[in-house]
């Protein structure tokens, strides 16, 4: 009978070379699996149950398990814990006690941790004649809870046309597992035989369920042991009629390097070492610069919302600006930049830089002469005796509700801007003109470039 | 041989074969030793050039690899998610699933889009080639293939032709015929032959050339018409799973990943392998270059996404989440290069931005594995594959 006690240590830990794919992930869900049953190290709480007229023991919440997930691997979403969760069960470490289909739910639904013995990363590929003496014993054994699903009872019937003639060898190899299942504990009893069900939900999925045990063809060929001596489950002797896998192909014997190998190695070392290459902050600059280049449509259409808005964003100020540049309009604009970058500046730079802008923008005969009303002319002229940070607050405002009024709305209208707003449209468009028979609902709606 | 005739100024045991002889006093490597004339012309004959053994060039190898990345640590002044904290917090992504493509009876290993921005080829584990019509649903083309597990499908740039291969360890181009009727699986031509199974295809920038990667852990440059092997590309050291070109206006190189963890870019023309990467922890499953053609991205079994830039010649960002667990089989990025579209064996699509290294959305929906996601050709859509036998349209 399968061991399912917990401390047994499953084979091919010691296994130097742990690099293939699926080693890798079970390693990790083992890892998983083993801190979450610590509750020392703060896992979950793993206790007996009682229901109505017996008790239920080592099981845990499925809520549980997602709280802890969730704090643990710091997952914000209590969708994600519960799909990482479920692909943990559906790779058999752990399992609802009532249930053939291997799932994770955040509710009261129990779940049960299966034990090492049982674990994929002891590369079980357990043979038919080992589903047959489960199948078989299950049938032996009167209790309600382990009749047969209706698929399995149909695989029992299949594997029986398929084995008769053996049949009576699997059949007292089942009768031999129930009586050496029947000396153990009750409790425990009640633990292994959920484990091992769990272990045979992997390996013979119900019908429609994912099988997680199928691999990547691709990555077969460096199975550690290709020809490897299949294991039963139960004790069963190989009779020699199993065949190595097809897809495990010999694994081929890694080339020795040789100097020439080396020789290479060298050459291209010394390429790189001679490259001139570009320091990564001057890099990141240009991947920044090449993905801004083109904002999206949400963006554009963002701009059109309000001048604060079209102002809030680089982008939107650079397009502004350059529509007003072609209406020889620009220095409104560019006072009002002038002035936010100006109330950014350090305290002693403030006196020198009001001067600047004055005569920049304000001045008799000011390079960048702007429109102000005669109110808040004088009202900034007075603030200038004691220059502050603030001193242009007033101009700025009036400035700002003229372009509102003025020059903002132009841009919304001009070439500028439309050609940006409608060049993502176009494809949208285009898109749905080939649709004959599909609604508007249908379209594919464009979110992101 | 014979010997020639030498001043002998010592006489007694070899250093090399320890016979007692007349001894020639020579300096291999800055050490004076005493070979006798046979060993000296032994050693001569062998090619080894003052001293130079297996060790001592692995030796240098060692010393030079180190030297290679004090020097790149040099350059490594900031990180780009640094650099990156300037840049606008992406809106809410809002990406669902706009279409279900079933019809294969098996996972879906491979697809590709067509450039007139609707069509797509599919490639499956039960042997067929599909393809489809995205809007609407319409199976176009179905082409059964006499092999299992087609691992690579591609579509040529003028929408005329798709090339596929996989476990028969070719590649394979077939013509698409407007006539619904016609049998396309005649119409075959093999044009790839490797030594094993054929895990990525794509054409050139014409129909006329297709470039192939395979299990045999080499590259291959073909000329579609004869089928005549233009250039090869040799230095992975173990199954190469995926290739991209680089985008048309950076020129003729492109980059492969492989199951030696290393992503190698390749020059087209002399088969020279340029650059290489080797940071990640498993098998590279998928390559893919930035849209502006300076840099890519890799995923792989190590559960992460890397970026490298090809002007720094390093990685600049791993994507990567505690709870994600499962390897990353594929990636693509978004038109401008702010996403990373990467499908795992978790059965989820995460989407990545770029810059910032932080997860912008994860998308839910596959059944299995997803085995590949690409951008379609305007941006306005996300195409992908899964074990779940279909083939989804996120938009």
């Amino acid at each position: 009978m399968a061991e399912g006690s917990k401390d047994q240590g499953g084979t091919g830990t010691a296994d130097p070379e742990e690099d293939s794919p699926n080693m890798i992930v079970y390693r990790k869900i083992e890892d998983i699996v083993t801190r979450i049953q610590d509750e020392k190290a703060g896992g979950v709480a793993i206790r007996t149950v009682k229901s109505f007229l017996s008790k239920i023991p080592s099981v845990v919440s499925g809520a549980d398990i997602v709280q802890w997930l969730m704090k643990n691997l710091s997952i914000e979403d209590p969708a994600e814990a519960i799909h990482l969760g479920s692909l943990i069960a559906a790779h058999g470490y752990i399992f609802p006690i009532s249930d053939h289909v291997l799932t994770l739910k955040d509710d009261g639904t129990l779940y049960r941790f299966q034990s090492p013995y049982f674990w994929p990363s002891n590369c079980w590929e357990p043979e038919n004649t080992d589903y047959a003496i489960y199948l078989c014993k299950r049938t032996m054994q009167n209790k309600a809870r382990l009749e047969l699903a209706d698929y399995e009872a149909e695989n029992l019937a299949r594997l029986q046309r398929a084995f008769a003639r053996k049949w009576e060898f699997i059949f007292m190899q089942a009768e031999a597992q129930v009586k050496i299942d029947r000396k153990k504990d009750k409790a425990e009893r009640k633990i292994l035989d959920s484990q091992e069900r769990a272990f045979w939900d992997v390996h013979r999925p119900v019908p429609g369920c994912v099988n997680t045990t199928e691999m990547d063809i691709r990555k077969c060929r460096r199975e550690k042991n290709p020809h490897r001596v299949k294991k039963s489950v139960y004790g069963v002797p190989d009779d020699g009629q199993s065949q190595p896998s097809p897809v495990h192909i010999g694994s081929q014997p890694t080339r020795k390097t040789t100097k020439e190998d080396v020789q290479k190695e060298i050459t291209f070392l010394n390429i790189q070492l001679d490259r001139h290459c570009m320091k990564v902050s001057k890099v990141a600059d240009s991947l920044m610069t090449y993905t801004d280049r083109e904002p999206t449509q949400q963006r554009v259409k963002k701009w059109g919302f309000s001048l604060d808005e079209a102002l809030k964003d680089p982008a939107g100020r650079d397009q502004f600006l350059k529509f007003l540049e072609s209406e020889f309009s620009s220095e409104n604009l560019r006072f009002w930049l002038a002035v936010q970058d100006f109330k950014r500046r350090p305290l002693h730079e403030v006196p020198s830089r009001a001067q600047e802008i004055w005569q920049e923008f304000l001045a008799e005969g000011a390079p960048s002469s702007i429109n102000l009303d005669s109110h808040s002319y004088e009202r900034t002229s007075q603030n200038l005796k004691d220059p502050g940070r603030y001193s242009y607050e007033d101009a700025q405002e009036h400035i700002f509700k003229l372009m509102k009024s003025d020059s903002y709305a132009r841009f919304l209208r001009s070439n500028i801007y439309q050609d940006l707003l409608l060049a993502r449209k176009k494809q949208t468009l285009s898109a749905s003109i080939g649709i004959k028979r599909v609604s508007s609902s249908q379209v594919l709606l464009i979110k992101y470039t | 041989m014979c010997d020639q005739t030498f001043m002998a100024a010592t006489f007694g045991p070899c250093d090399s074969c320890s016979k007692p002889s007349p001894l020639m006093n020579i300096y291999i490597k800055n050490e004076a030793t005493n070979y006798c004339s046979l060993c000296v012309e032994m050693m001569a004959c062998q090619g080894l050039q003052k001293g130079e053994t297996l060790e001592s060039l692995k030796r240098e190898s060692e010393t030079l690899k180190k030297k290679l990345e004090e020097e790149r640590n040099k350059l490594n002044d900031v990180e780009l998610h640094q650099v990156a904290e300037k840049v606008e917090v992406l809106s809410a992504l809002s990406i669902k699933t706009r279409r279900v493509l079933k019809g294969h009876g098996n996972k879906v290993l491979c697809m590709d889009w067509c450039k007139d921005k609707r069509r797509m080829v599919s490639s499956s584990q039960d042997g067929k080639v599909i393809v489809w019509d995205a809007f609407t649903l319409n199976k176009e083309h179905g082409v059964p293939l006499p092999c299992t597990w087609v691992l690579a499908c591609a579509y040529a740039p003028s929408g005329c032709a798709i090339a596929c291969g996989g476990l028969d360890n070719k590649c394979s181009v077939i013509p698409l015929s407007l006539d619904k009727n016609e049998n396309l699986a005649a119409k075959k031509k093999s044009v790839a032959m490797h030594t094993n199974y054929v895990s990525g295809c794509s054409f050139t920038n014409s129909d006329m050339q297709l470039l192939t990667s395979s299990g045999d852990g080499t590259c291959a440059l073909w000329d579609v018409e004869s089928g005549q092997l233009l250039q090869s590309f040799h230095g992975h050291t173990a199954d190469v799973l995926s290739l991209d070109l680089a985008p048309s206006e950076t020129g003729n190189t492109f980059v492969s990943g492989g199951c030696d963890m290393k992503a190698n870019v390749w020059d087209m023309r002399s088969g020279q392998n340029i650059q290489s990467f080797e940071s990640h922890e498993s098998d590279i499953n998928c390559v893919k270059y930035y849209p502006s053609g300076d840099a890519f991205a890799s995923a792989s079994d190590d559960a992460t996404c890397r970026f490298y830039d090809l002007r720094a010649d390093r990685e600049v960002a791993v994507y990567q989440k505690d709870s994600i667990i499962f390897g990353a089989s594929t990636c693509d990025f978004s038109l401008s290069g702010r996403l990373l579209f990467a499908g795992y064996n978790d059965y989820t699509i995460n989407v990545w931005d770029v810059l910032k290294g932080t997860r912008a959305t994860i998308l839910f929906g596959h059944e299995n594995r997803v085995s590949r996601v690409r951008v379609s050709p305007d941006g306005t859509a996300l195409g992908s594959a899964s074990w779940d036998s279909t083939l989804r349209v996120w938009a």
